[in-house]
């Protein structure tokens, strides 16, 4: 990065203090030895003595940095065992036990697939929109715009998810009820737009579009920074080349990008994954069917937050059972992510 | 396959300030025209408004004429991007596109516009570009290859082939040897050389003995003071600017008396 910010200062150095010549250019006979301070003279036998407070210095700030990270595993560790721990009675409970009476595995994978609908839905509407406003700040906006832009996408980042659930009960799931009637008799052949619509609108989709809502000012922001740090330099060799601006962004911006748009769009999908009040508020809960547009379906983070307060004995077992696999979700999402970035490092543009 | 280019007036600002003032000059075609002068004279500013690269810079504009055989790339109606395809360009430092092989590099330019090009043609381009860079025997065998792993001078050369890869009527350079070790050095002067049978080059360079080498006209660039507009001093065939100039600061400045 450091490497990218002096190319691109370096080209665009408008005014530059110097007026004299470097002196350089006459011959080599004039070339001048600096002459060395004093103290900054090396001998043999000064190789094996260093200054002791830089390096007492180095050894607490290693052991510092050491120690962060180890608090990094030791928690991450902590909560799995605890989530482990305290998921395995209703793991080896006998299936008639576990709410519905027919395993956990059986209670389970309806939300998980719940879980992952309302997140897909989420990042297909959230990440063309977070990347097309990114590259309008980075590259389209004047300046001014693009910084006050820049701001509100920040501010929204900061609305907590329940105001969000609120907004999307009270306002979206009523005003876009009208198109799922729609979407039900135009479109009802496929299987994700059967009718007949929720009346109220409170459905898997409005509660994807609240997470796209949500998860925008992630992806945006993240993005718009990578997308300010594609070095200058190969922005001018596409510019020279003759390309225009959307062929120079696709040129270089975007590949230059790509790591970072994929580690933004999978923070994004992390906390759309995760969200739990705005789903709880938004979605009228059942069992799991294909249409989004139907009363139905239900989140893991959800359900989690709507049975705990009143669960007890096995039933708190389950929903943290239901709390480790969503864990391993996000675990395994990420893990994804980072081979893909991996994958492609050779042609990455970092070196 | 390559035109001359004459400048009339020219004066270029970043935002109020005035960055180079008053240039006339006229680059014949099929020539090496080398830039030089001290730092911070406009040298590069100046090369930079002769394919409309300046403007990239946010409140940066020119005033003035640049015509390419007559053609003025400031008047009304044309496009920047079709004048930059036309001049080509070599950066300072070498900036081959990392995410793109060796190949794709070469190919960058002529894939634009939604240009389409068999693999065929593709193939022949490739390697007439980079015979033409000089560098087809040191990759051929390994095009696939991101173009980031070369050496410095192969990755300028990579650059040149690139640029030479759209035809362009012009090519500009901006330093080219100033980030390459005496070797790629020679071997981007040589390669000068040879595509002066072909383009009009212009060449900007801190290394006198480099214009000196390679240029067949110098312009001499000069800035008065901190602050104040570079100006284009002298220019002439480049034996005269360096043994016989008009003007006392070339002589200054060539000789090595300089300030």
């Amino acid at each position: 990065m450091a490497a990218a910010m002096e190319q691109g200062t370096d080209a665009f150095v408008p005014y530059i203090k110097i007026c004299r010549a470097p002196a350089a250019v006459t011959s080599a006979a004039e070339t001048r030895i600096p002459s060395k301070p004093k103290d900054r003279e090396v001998t043999t036998t000064s190789l094996t003595k260093s200054r002791g407070a830089g390096h007492a210095g180095d050894k607490v700030f290693s052991a510092a940095t050491l120690a962060a990270g180890c608090l990094i595993l030791v928690v991450l560790f902590g909560v799995a065992l605890f989530l482990v721990i305290q998921a395995v009675p209703a793991l080896v409970a006998p299936p008639d036990k576990i709410q519905g009476g027919e395993g956990f595995f059986t209670y389970i994978w309806p939300l998980v697939i719940g879980t992952l609908i309302a997140s897909v839905i989420a990042l297909v509407i959230a990440t063309p929109i977070a990347i097309g406003v990114a590259l309008f700040i980075s590259h389209f906006a004047p300046r001014k715009l693009a910084s006050g832009l820049g701001y509100v996408i920040d501010l929204l980042a900061a609305i907590p998810s329940v105001v969000y659930g609120a907004w999307g009960v009270a306002f979206l799931a009523k005003e876009i009820s009208p198109s799922y009637n729609w979407l039900a008799n135009n479109m009802g052949w496929l299987p994700i737009f059967q009718g007949p619509a929720s009346a109220t609108g409170k459905t898997i989709l409005t509660a994807g579009i609240v997470l796209a809502v949500m998860v925008l000012p992630i992806i945006t922001s993240l993005t718009r920074e990578i997308f300010l740090q594609t070095p200058k330099l190969h922005e001018e060799a596409a510019l020279a080349l003759g390309a225009t601006r959307w062929e120079m962004i696709r040129m270089t911006v975007l590949p230059f990008g790509r790591p970072g748009i994929i580690s933004a769009v999978m923070l994004g999908l992390g906390r759309a994954l995760g969200e739990t009040m705005a789903v709880a508020l938004v979605l009228s809960s059942g069992v799991l069917t294909a249409s989004l547009i139907q009363t139905g379906n239900q989140t893991i983070a959800a359900e989690i937050a709507l049975n705990f307060p009143e669960a007890s004995g096995l039933k708190v077992s389950t929903l943290i059972a239901a709390g480790l696999v969503l864990f391993v979700i996000t675990l395994g999402v990420n893990m994804i992510a980072r081979g893909i970035i991996t994958r492609h490092k050779e042609f990455s543009g970092a070196n | 396959m390559s035109k001359r280019i004459d400048v009339k007036d020219l004066n270029v600002y970043y935002s109020k300030f005035l960055a180079v003032e008053g240039v006339n000059i006229n680059i014949d075609a099929k020539s090496v025209t080398a830039f030089i002068g001290p730092s911070g004279c406009g040298k590069s500013t100046f090369l930079r408004t002769l394919n409309r690269m300046h403007e990239v810079i946010p409140g940066a504009r020119v005033e003035g004429e640049v015509l390419l055989d007559g053609d003025n790339l400031y008047g009304p109606g044309v496009d920047p991007v079709t004048v930059r395809a036309q001049i080509g360009m070599v950066f300072q430092r070498p900036n081959p596109f990392p995410t793109m092989s060796i190949r794709d590099n070469v190919l960058a330019g002529v894939k634009l516009n939604n240009t389409k090009i068999s693999k065929g043609e593709a193939d022949v381009l490739v390697e007439r570009s980079l015979q033409g860079a000089n560098l087809w025997n040191e990759v051929k065998d390994r095009l696939g290859k991101p173009g980031s792993g070369l050496s410095g001078g192969q990755q300028q050369r990579l650059c040149i082939a690139r640029a030479i890869a759209v035809e362009p009527q012009v090519i500009l350079m901006d330093e080219p040897c100033s980030a390459l070790d005496p070797i790629s050095t020679l071997a981007i002067e040589d390669l000068i050389n040879d595509l002066k049978d072909q383009y009009t080059v212009v060449i900007v360079t801190h290394n006198m003995q480099q214009a000196a080498r390679v240029s067949d006209k110098t312009a001499f660039f000069n800035i008065a003071g901190t602050g104040k507009p570079g100006k284009l001093i002298e220019f002439g065939d480049t034996p005269t600017i360096f043994s016989n100039p008009t003007e006392k600061a070339t002589e200054d400045y060539v000789s090595g008396r300089f300030g």
